[in-house]
């Protein structure tokens, strides 16, 4: 206990002595804050933002985008690596086309996704949804293929149909993989909605970005990247507390 | 006869496309209620046996009958104890020893209250809530354990249960599992168990029959024999007695020529 009090209290001052510094720099004219902004900047632009209601506003957008994303890409995935775990034949078979749309550069796919659902939320849902669904997919498809094959003959032996054996053995044994890879499907969500944000829309985090850069206004960028990292540092703290809660059984 | 197998074989594909023939004509019986010891080399179809008897591997040949019956399928008198861990990890002990009542369509109630009256037979009791991996080995065999008999079928399959446990602990287990056996001598009579494993004073020990399975492949029975050893046993004892010992030098006789046999193959 005492031990995390410690690490966090030192990754603050490690904050802190970084924002510092990069204060100090600009301060004495060693860095530009045409090009870096500074801290003291950053803070006003984004104490101003919340003044003026606009962060709530972009940056709940952003939320819906990413939650969305996450539930759709996880329920698909969950669903057809499950399938695709269950029929081996129809897993080998699919087996090189999943790779290849796993290798196509999701930025690609954005503009087509503007052109299909539009400027408003959904082609952001479904640029996150093409990124969660890859890892969940992945993580739940080796998960039931990894489900001790001991423990399968005990249960059967012990009775179970394979409805049972699905229920009792298979989904936890896969969801100890679905929940070890929710750290990476939350950031890769946020990420999917921020960039389709980015390339084109009228709301959210990532359109914030893209307009201040498009008037070198470095501070609302760093502003913009701000409030995106604490939300992701939070969430991830929400998520790591309900999988050890989850997994607590792993001791 | 509870157990009856009868020219069974089963065949293997090996990697390069061969076929390897782990067991060839086995037959041997297991009268209802009786503890009979399977031994044989390391690698000798002894688990391949017990599989096809469990009904979870089908043999290449031949029949196994229980209680007069052709096995198709799963056996469905008997419970299975694995030599490893075989316990659902994300299930707490108390829903581990109940799982099978629970996929029988017993009430929680009803399935958690035999669960407790288990627990406290094994000496579990105020490790209900723990999860198997903050279990010592021989505690997880407990757990197995009562696993296996709350479903109180005929016949219960051990595949070397305990060969993952030290010396001390293991013969604690040994002595449990008699005590069990012979504790549950209900209505039903006692259980009928097949217990497989490499260690023929284990075997003896434990045993109304030991039977010799021959070095793979094409492994068969070999030899055949009763032990006459007065029950109730005393296994800290039993093993420096006269008749304990004379039995030993008997069977090993049989057992040494097959470990040689299957070091060279």
């Amino acid at each position: 206990m005492a031990d995390r009090r410690f690490v966090l209290a030192a990754q603050l001052l490690l904050a802190a002595a970084l924002l510092a510094l990069w204060q100090a720099l600009v301060a004495a004219g060693l860095l530009d804050p045409f090009f870096v902004s500074r801290p003291s900047d950053i803070a006003r632009r984004i104490a101003a933002w919340i003044a003026e209601g606009t962060l709530w506003r972009h940056l709940g957008v952003t939320i819906e985008e990413s939650v969305l994303g996450l539930v759709v890409g996880a329920a698909l995935g969950i669903a057809v690596g499950f399938a695709l775990a269950r029929s081996p034949f129809v897993g080998s078979v699919l087996d090189p086309y999943i790779k290849m749309l796993n290798a196509v550069p999701r930025v690609v796919l954005a503009p087509l996704f503007l052109l299909w659902f539009g400027l408003g939320i959904w082609s952001k849902v479904a640029l996150a949804v093409t990124l969660v669904f890859f890892v969940m997919f992945f993580n739940t498809y080796q998960g039931v293929r990894d489900a001790d094959p001991v423990v399968i003959d005990n249960v059967r032996m012990l009775g179970a149909t394979e409805r049972q054996l699905v229920r009792h053995v298979l989904i936890p044994s896969a969801l100890t993989w679905i929940f070890s890879s929710l750290q990476t499907s939350l950031g890769f969500a946020m990420v999917g909605a921020v960039v389709g944000e980015y390339l084109g829309a009228t709301h959210g985090l990532g359109y914030v970005i893209a307009q201040a850069e498009g008037t070198f206004d470095t501070t609302g960028v760093f502003a913009g990247m701000t409030v995106l990292a604490a939300v992701v540092v939070i969430a991830s703290a929400g998520v790591s507390r309900l999988e050890r809660w989850l997994l607590r059984w792993k001791n | 006869m509870m157990i009856q197998a009868e020219g069974v074989a089963r065949d293997f594909q090996t990697p390069s496309g061969r076929r390897y023939r782990a067991l060839r004509e086995v037959a041997f019986e297991v009268p209802a209620g009786a503890f009979v010891a399977i031994v044989g080399p390391s690698g000798c179809g002894k688990s391949t046996l017990l599989n096809i008897v469990a009904g979870l591997l089908a043999s290449t040949s031949g029949e196994v009958r229980v209680a007069g019956e052709r096995l198709e399928g799963l056996n469905r008198r008997a419970t299975y104890m694995f030599q490893q861990d075989a316990l659902l990890p994300w299930k707490n002990v108390r829903d581990n020893v109940s799982l099978g009542l629970t996929l029988a369509g017993a009430t929680r109630t009803d399935a958690h209250g035999r669960a407790d009256e288990w627990l406290a037979r094994v000496g579990l009791a105020p490790f209900a809530s723990h999860y198997p991996a903050q279990l010592s080995g021989g505690m997880r065999k407990r757990v197995a354990m009562a696993q296996n008999w709350i479903l109180d079928r005929d016949i219960l399959l051990m595949d070397e249960p305990f060969s993952a446990l030290d010396v001390h602990t293991r013969q604690q287990m040994e002595t449990e599992l008699l005590d069990l056996w012979a504790g549950r001598a209900g209505e039903a009579g006692r259980k009928t168990i097949l217990f497989v494993t490499h260690d023929l004073e284990e075997a003896i020990a434990l045993a109304d029959e030991v039977i010799v399975l021959s070095a793979g492949p094409e492994s068969r029975v070999v030899a055949r024999h009763p032990v006459r050893l007065a029950r109730p046993r005393d296994l800290l004892e039993l093993r420096t007695a006269p008749e304990f010992v004379e039995l030993y030098r008997e069977l090993w006789a049989v057992l040494r020529d097959e470990v040689i046999r299957s070091r060279r193959g």
